[in-house]
């Protein structure tokens, strides 16, 4: 039952930074699924200095290390989502179809307790993306589920590179061109706002060009925006591109070929699989959902099949969740490509793994269980592909953020004293199905309003 | 003697059969055409859900399990499909899903689960349900053969049915249990951007709480006035429709559906029934495992699901909606387990796995989506588990059909033979190696 739960949530307060102290830490007698290296059966994980020091069988064990016994248990690389909205305040600066300039590091919210629930799902890094109102949304940040801390900023992944959010069809097209009749209101709208928008950039550079060799005495005005776009254009700025149809991804690349843009990750990418040749040939990367569509029109022609096509044709792809919901699961949806198209085992969990650590650029560090890399780790009774998988324990930089032996009820960092216990809400549709439009439909009309078509689509996907 | 050989065939022969079907055209077509099946399932593991798991033959014929034993005999036109190492399971049945009143989330005019109007129980469901639902295929290939489609968006929002998901009319679907439904005035907050002071919420379930006494009160006159009525011999007209479709629920005919999830608002229903003679099914009771000893004692069957959900409460446990249905079952309370999905409603076993590893085991979550909802949708003559004598509602598998790897390979509804194709399928089958690839021609 409910308890008034102060006392244990002062014991809270007190324990989770205690539980984050870095300790070496020995797993021993595992299956471990390297994922990039073969699966090792009897092994053992030394961690030291919140690295993977070496794996392997026998290994000797040094003192002061805690050790974990894994006999019968399952390990895995910590679970990676590509596109991800919790741990932050704001989704969406859908004020403009451009909005370079924005970033979603500067809006982190460390107490969501979606991190700690992604944590017991086994899930240590999520790409914090801003939303799909604009064209070109705001730059996103890559985090580690540092839960626990207070401090924004210790949940930036040091090393990530910076990405940003592009989104393509109906979305940008409701919030601007339906809304505030301006562009797009097409599909042929949308690529005019990104041609014109590096095209802005590209003067913008050679203003500063030329004003740097002493062509152009006076600087050019500084803007943030343009710095940001051609930060993208000289291939600082990862691009991640909320995407559904064939015909619109085509463009996006093509764009991309003519500004000499040579990479992105398309997301969602629900009609990826009827251009997987054209993906793959332009070195493009998709992070797609294992099963969801018909939740608008946009995605009705879709497959649940995408991830197993897309992969059979040679594109790097990724399951993401763009849910507090899913993401807790992530390995349960990255097996259902093993009911959709017969993935093997070792496919089906680099889809969770070392494929949104390369689309996220960070697969030197995460994304699969090898010496030298940081210490994140998922343990599992059960294969993690079956579906009576239950996590145990989910460490982080060698740090055991969740295990479900010490898993107290109420995990919640900030906790109002004054009040019993939190609400209940009837639905949670911006964590279970709506994340990516979060934050619009008040931009768009009467609260009033936004909040009884909400309710009454509550059930529904706005992705 | 030729036509007395029985037609042995393995399920690759079938196999192929079916591909050498899908490559003649088939324009204007969702997916290939089903057979009636008269069909011999041979030495295959069945999991009756009734009497347990046993070996045997399970016969199909005239859409009912016409037979099960072990050496069952072979009669001329009945095809026999060896089994030896297979597993046959009743079709799973969702307890609540939009499934056939769905199309496409965000556009409104393909959706038919929300009518306008708080007090229009009179609106059925079974004729808004759109037999060619491109939904239908995607749902019935993982499994699950029958789902209760159901309105939602206001107190008491129509009638449900319970539909087969095979058939070219909504009267082919129907399995002939339609239940009233009903929202319990809430006190929880419909989602974070609920403002609402706690004050205006108290004020407005006190008013909806008054509201369905009203409705009730109004229903047991009329129930009286409509007896005497015919008691009388009288035609007495009129034109009331809403009442009308609460008469069943009065008279104690069929059970009314009502939607509670907060441990609150389950205990508000509890208290609001007490004093009423009505039968009532539980649904959603999202927050059952606070309150479950109570539901038990109350005796009132429950659908709850979605499982795969997050908890509403930030200071609940990460897993509290995995282990809600268990915890339920554990009390000792009657549990089907329901998607409330509609594309997705193929997730139904899925749904059932994750409650069984969170403590409900899996022979229970199994009958939670099998005879459990039968029983509640008082069809369990006809549905739920291997039975001589019921509907034909069932599929071979690999192996354990919560698990995702687990292939199904046949499907039966009805005891007609359905292909196991959906848009998903088709669109895999297309795709998976393009031709042209990328070349410019």
């Amino acid at each position: 039952m409910i308890r008034n739960s102060k006392a244990k949530n002062l014991l809270l307060l007190i324990c989770l930074p205690a539980l984050a102290a870095a300790q070496d830490l020995l797993i021993k007698n595992a299956s471990v699924l390297t994922v990039t290296k073969g699966n090792c059966q009897n092994c053992d994980i030394l961690v030291t200095g919140g690295k993977i020091a070496e794996v392997g069988k026998g290994l000797r064990q040094p003192a002061n290390v805690r050790v974990i016994d894994a006999t019968g248990l399952y390990v895995m690389p910590g679970i990676i989502d590509a596109h991800s909205h919790i741990g932050i305040d704001v989704v969406n600066e859908g004020t403009n179809p451009v909005t370079a300039e924005v970033n979603v590091g500067d809006a982190l919210n460390p107490l969501d307790v979606s991190i700690y629930r992604a944590l017991a799902g086994g899930v240590t890094t999520s790409h914090a993306m801003h939303g799909s109102a604009n064209a070109i949304g705001g730059q996103c940040q890559t985090i580690k589920h540092r839960y626990g801390t207070t401090n924004p900023d210790d949940l930036k992944m040091a090393g990530a590179p910076r990405t940003i959010k592009f989104a393509l069809g109906e979305n940008p097209i409701r919030t601007h061109g339906e809304s505030n009749k301006i562009w797009p209101a097409t599909r042929m709208g949308v690529e005019q706002v990104f041609r014109n928008a590096f095209s802005e950039a590209r003067i913008y550079m050679k203003e500063w060009e030329d004003h740097k060799k002493g062509i152009r005495k006076s600087p050019p005005a500084y803007s943030l925006r343009m710095e940001t776009l051609a930060d993208i254009l000289n291939g600082k700025i990862l691009i991640h591109c909320h995407s559904y149809r064939a015909d619109e991804i085509l463009m996006l690349m093509n764009v991309l070929r003519d500004f000499g843009i040579n990479k992105v990750c398309f997301q969602h990418v629900n009609e990826g699989f009827k251009v997987a040749p054209e993906l793959a040939a332009f070195g493009a990367t998709a992070s797609v959902f294992a099963d969801w569509w018909a939740y608008k029109f946009e995605v009705y022609y879709s497959t649940a099949y995408n991830a197993a096509i897309l992969t059979r044709n040679g594109v790097v792809t990724s399951i993401n969740s763009d849910s507090g919901e899913l993401i807790r699961h992530l390995y349960h949806e990255a097996a259902k490509t093993q009911r959709y198209g017969d993935l093997t085992d070792e496919e089906a969990l680099a889809l969770i793994t070392i494929n949104p650590a390369i689309q996220l650029g960070i697969d030197k560090m995460v994304g699969s269980v090898e010496k030298g890399k940081d210490a994140d780790l998922a343990i599992f009774k059960g294969h993690p592909l079956s579906v009576y998988a239950i996590p145990q324990m989910t460490i982080v930089d060698g740090i055991v953020r969740f295990d479900i032996k010490s898993d107290p009820d109420d995990v919640r960092v900030d906790v109002n004293p004054t009040e019993k216990y939190s609400t209940y809400f009837e639905s949670l549709e911006d964590l279970d199905h709506n994340a990516c439009m979060r934050g619009v439909s008040e931009l768009l009309m009467q609260e009033s309003h936004a909040q009884y078509l909400r309710y009454r689509y509550s059930k529904q996907h706005q992705h | 003697m030729n036509n007395l050989r029985p037609n042995i065939l393995s399920i690759k022969k079938l196999t192929f059969l079916g591909f050498l079907l899908a490559i003649t055209p088939l324009y204007a077509q969702q997916v290939k055409k089903a057979e009636k099946a008269a069909i011999l399932l041979r030495n295959a593991t069945l999991h009756t859900v009734s009497r347990g798991t046993v070996s045997g033959d399970l016969l199909i014929r005239d859409g009912l399990i016409a037979d099960i034993g072990t050496n069952l005999a072979i009669h001329s036109g009945t095809a026999v499909l060896d089994c030896s190492g297979k597993h046959v399971y009743p079709g799973f049945i969702d307890g609540g899903s939009k499934v056939g009143l769905a199309e496409i989330g965000s556009i409104s005019v393909t959706n038919d689960f929300s009518e306008l109007g708080d007090f229009i129980p009179h609106m059925k469901a079974l004729t808004a349900v759109n037999p060619n639902s491109v939904s239908i295929p995607v749902t019935r290939v993982n499994g699950v053969t029958t789902v209760f489609a159901k309105p939602e968006g206001s107190t008491f929002p129509g009638t449900g049915a319970l539909i087969d998901l095979f058939g070219y009319t909504p009267d082919q679907m129907s399995c002939g249990s339609e239940r009233v439904v009903m929202q319990f005035p809430s006190t929880g907050r419909r989602g974070r951007w609920d403002r609402r002071s706690d004050e205006d919420i108290k004020k407005e379930t006190e008013k909806a709480l008054k509201n369905i006494d009203q409705v009730y009160e109004s229903a047991i006159q009329y129930a009286r006035i409509d007896s005497a009525a015919k008691a009388d011999r009288q035609s007495w007209t009129t034109n009331n429709p809403q009442m009308e479709a609460l008469l069943p629920v009065i008279r104690g005919q069929q059970p009314l559906f009502v939607e509670a999830n907060s441990y609150t608002d389950i205990t508000a229903l509890l208290d609001w029934i007490s004093n009423k003679k009505i039968k009532v099914v539980l649904t959603g009771a999202s927050e059952g495992w606070r309150v479950a000893d109570r539901i038990a004692r109350a005796g009132i069957p429950v659908i709850t699901g979605p499982v795969l959900s997050v908890p509403r409460r930030e200071n609940d446990r990460y897993d509290a909606m995995y282990t809600n249905a268990g915890k339920m079952a554990g009390a000792g309370v009657k549990v089907a387990i329901r998607t409330d999905e509609s594309e997705n409603t193929r997730n139904l076993p899925f749904n059932a796995g994750f409650a069984a590893a969170y403590g409900m085991g899996t022979d229970e979550a199994l009958r939670a989506i099998t005879l459990t909802p039968a029983e509640i949708f008082g069809v369990q003559e006809r549905y739920g588990s291997l039975d001589k004598g019921k509907v034909a509602n069932l599929f071979v598998a690999t192996g354990d059909p919560f698990e995702m790897k687990t292939r199904i390979e046949k499907l039966f509804i009805r005891g007609w033979d359905i292909p196991l194709e959906s848009r998903h399928t088709l669109l895999y089958d297309e795709f998976l190696e393009r031709t042209p690839g990328n070349q410019k021609k």
